[in-house]
């Protein structure tokens, strides 16, 4: 009897339970969305960041002092101790190698720009562009144009294994050259690719693959220093301890914890002689942004969840103060309180289960949508979440339905039955 | 003009005593409806004033945290450099020209260069620089202690130890005149700064005669400022460069562009919520009365009447639910703003029109909608309580 109740009450109003159902899968999608949207942004964000460009430097262990001003170096280039580029790719080969997005190496050489007495004294930077590396069966691109996405390039970026130059647009217009031109660089006839703008000290320099700088320089293999561009934890007390100080179990956990500081402690280890530091300017901040940013979304979720909650219990106790007729005919017939209460529960769980599932699918392809047109990834949906919602659903219902039904059940059957409600 | 009065008809006194009391019942049964029903217009008021509060609050915290991002953004330092064209120096009251050009509040420090030599004969480059706005400007720099007495400098961390100073006193030569100096203090930043000694420009330019070639500024501001500031810049100094520093720039127009996208489809999501909210608990009020509808047709109400007095009062019930949930929202971004950027946010009134013709306009479905569909029933089918 209680099964045929609950059935029936389904079946003949079918349209009263659709616009309760409509309220509960749109208040779910909404809820999902915004948990799923809340939990991923952090990520994302982080990655975002990178377009403030690598945060970690890793240079040779006895440096000598760049004199260096405005993009010049003013100090022979040979001067110095070198890493080695064989070493490079192993930087793929840390703990932390998913986090790390990008690195591209740098040699500056001090060349001559042009012939004769009117040569001009210009710095040739060698780097990777978007080089093929290997690091065991593992093949990977990386370069400038991952870790200095600011780098703007008018004609074409240069291939990284031929002789074709990067031209900064400051240097450019003194030479009075452009894309397709041909420079002579210390002796050698080289093409210009295209004209690099960054708004910064290479906006006066000559950028060219590494193999061309390192073989300019005489120096095959040598790389001065090594950009990298990684995804960091935000810093905490643990971050900045020093390593040699810890205990096994916390160095254990500073060790396998993305901070900048512990990835810079792996870059070291994986390249031999080499010191790695933070670059500060760019490390340092994004920690506070990507906080903030992640604090402001979690608020705002919390405001998603409440506003649908809200929805929710509203569409349920609208459905139930109308059904007042039917409870007063139960009960003129002999249905207890409870027993009242238990059919309308029922079809709360029901609806609840059935919204929660249809707003849990609804809901994670919204958060997909947002994904794709924000950030041009998926947001991914944890399962754990599933549960979680589906609990959310029941008890926001069970919630908003509660104080409806224990008006409808208090109510005098007599006067229901009247039409007096 | 009581004359005009006194010389009309009997006719039009009439006409304006029924107008009058029309008006009059019409008011009084706005009021006893929700009087009558207290918990019901409560609970629809209720509704309206959640819904208007959240979107109130979205709507401050999308203009707002831009801007509150924005102050987060200009600790990554200068997003624009003046510099001296090759061969030429600034003008001498360039940081001046630079101040009052984009205002007291906006940070530019200068920098000089030059190489100096250590009495082993190694060369290092010497910054001179106003360290009060440098420390403002560069939050990151990591400095064991500023310098506060004239001959004290700031040492970046590889100068030291590449010149073995170990803290004590040591001198620097440039063209023959040589500055004996204290490090005061190290500085880390992890970029070229840490190869280089900073020390007071005053100081530097009595010793090298050099001004300073760099303005490092923060432009506050979106990046329709920022470019409107570089272009003021120009004309103010026309003799040097102005030029934005591309990675600052373009990575806080990335992250707050993607930002503010996500907090829009959010706050998008959040107000189609309340709606949907404030709708269903209307349309069960306004169903709820169905017998009040029915009376007033049976007394000869006409449907424009009917319509009208359900729509008034869901119109009232719009602006009042407006007005609170207003105040609340703006008190809930305030909060939000002080827990996440320990800063309130500022209330912004002109979203109040925004709001109050939402909430007036959801009002006016959720009454009309149930209306339209009680329409086509007899009264005395509602009467019958059928």
């Amino acid at each position: 009897m209680f099964a045929r109740l609950v059935y029936e009450s389904f079946r003949r109003q079918g349209r009263r339970k659709l616009l309760a159902g409509v309220a509960i899968t749109l208040g779910v999608a909404v809820a999902t969305a915004m948990i799923a949207v809340a939990t991923d942004i952090g990520d994302k964000i982080n990655r975002e960041l990178r377009s403030y460009g690598a945060n970690l430097i890793v240079t040779p262990q006895e440096d000598t002092l760049d004199v260096e001003i405005g993009g010049v170096n003013l100090k022979p280039a040979s001067d110095g101790a070198f890493l080695n580029e064989d070493d490079l790719p192993r930087i793929r080969g840390t703990f932390w190698h998913h986090n790390i997005v990008g690195f591209s190496p740098m040699l500056p050489v001090n060349v001559k720009v042009g012939e004769g007495a009117g040569a001009l004294d210009a710095t040739l930077v060698g780097t990777y562009f978007n080089k093929l590396l290997h690091f065991g069966k593992d093949d990977f691109t990386t370069g400038v144009t991952i870790t200095h996405p600011w780098w703007k390039v008018q004609g074409a970026w240069p291939d990284d294994e031929m002789s074709n130059v990067l031209l900064g647009e400051r240097l450019a217009a003194k030479l009075d050259k452009r894309a397709g031109d041909t420079i002579e660089v210390s002796g050698r006839q080289l093409n210009v690719a295209g004209i690099l703008s960054t708004g910064a000290a290479e906006d006066d320099q000559i950028v060219a693959p590494l193999s061309l700088a390192q073989s300019i320089l005489g120096k095959p293999g040598a790389v001065r220093r090594i950009y990298v561009s990684a995804l960091t934890k935000p810093q905490d007390a643990l971050a900045a301890k020093d390593p040699k100080t810890m205990t096994p179990e916390v160095y254990d956990r500073w060790y396998c914890s993305p901070y900048v500081q512990s990835i810079a402690y792996q870059l070291q280890e994986a390249i031999p002689h080499s010191h790695a530091e933070q670059i500060r300017q760019v490390a340092q901040n994004e920690g506070t942004v990507l906080s903030r940013i992640k604090g402001l979304m979690l608020l705002v979720t919390f405001a998603a969840l409440f506003a649908s909650a809200l929805a929710v219990s509203a569409a349920m106790a609208t459905a139930i103060f109308e059904r007042r007729r039917e409870v007063g005919l139960m009960k003129a017939l002999g249905a207890g309180n409870v027993a009242v209460a238990a059919v309308f529960f029922t079809e709360a769980l029901l609806l609840a289960l059935l919204g929660g599932v249809t707003g849990f699918i609804a809901g994670s392809l919204l958060a997909r949508q947002i994904g794709l047109s924000i950030f041009d990834s998926q947001i991914s949906i944890e399962p754990v979440v599933f549960p979680i919602i589906l609990a959310i659903a029941v008890i926001v219902t069970f919630a908003g339905s509660a104080a409806a039904i224990r008006k409808a059940v208090k109510f005098d059957p007599v006067f229901a039955l009247r039409g007096e409600a | 003009m009581s004359s005009v009065a006194n010389l009309s008809s009997p006719q039009d006194v009439a006409r304006r005593r029924a107008k009058g009391t029309h008006v009059a019942m019409f008011v009084r049964m706005l009021v006893r409806a929700a009087a009558l029903r207290r918990g019901r217009a409560a609970s629809a008021l209720l509704a309206m004033v959640v819904a208007a509060a959240v979107a109130t609050a979205m709507m401050n915290l999308y203009v707002d945290v831009q801007a509150k991002l924005r102050t987060e953004f200009r600790n990554y330092g200068a997003n624009v450099v003046v510099m001296a064209k090759d061969g030429q120096a600034l003008p001498a009251d360039a940081l001046t020209r630079v101040e009052s050009t984009l205002g007291p509040q906006t940070l530019a420090v200068p920098f000089s260069y030059v190489v100096a030599r250590t009495p082993k004969g190694q060369s290092v480059v010497v910054v001179g620089t106003d360290f009060g706005r440098a420390r403002q400007l560069n939050h990151w720099w990591n400095v064991s202690h500023w310098p506060a007495a004239s001959g004290e400098a700031l040492v970046g961390m590889k100068a030291d130890s590449a010149l073995g100073l170990d803290r004590q006193p040591f001198e620097l030569s440039f063209q023959g005149r040589t500055l004996p100096l204290q490090a005061a203090g190290l500085l880390q930043t992890g970029a070229g700064e840490d190869s280089r000694i900073f020390i007071d420009q005053a100081a530097f330019t009595q010793w090298t005669g050099v001004s300073p070639s760099t303005i490092e500024i923060a432009v506050a501001g979106s990046a329709e400022e920022v470019e409107r500031g570089m272009k003021e810049l120009v004309s103010a100094l026309p003799t040097a460069d102005v030029r934005p520093i591309r990675q600052i720039v373009e990575g806080e127009a990335n992250v707050l562009t993607k930002t503010r996208k996500t907090l829009y489809a959010s706050a998008l999501l959040i107000v189609l919520t309340a709606s949907l909210c404030v709708l269903a608990t209307l349309i069960g009020w306004v169903f709820d009365r169905r017998r009040d509808f029915a009376i007033m047709k049976a007394l000869g109400a006409s449907e424009g009447l009917v319509n009208a007095f359900f729509a008034a009062e869901a119109a009232v019930l719009g602006v009042v639910g407006a007005a609170l949930g207003f105040l609340i929202g703006i008190g809930v971004a305030a909060w939000i703003g002080r827990v996440n950027f320990h800063a309130p946010v500022v209330p912004r009134f002109s979203v109040f029109p925004y709001v109050l013709a939402g909430s007036v306009a959801v009002a006016l479905i959720s009454a009309v909608l149930p209306i339209a569909l009680l329409r086509r029933v007899q009264p005395a089918i509602i009467l019958r309580g059928e």
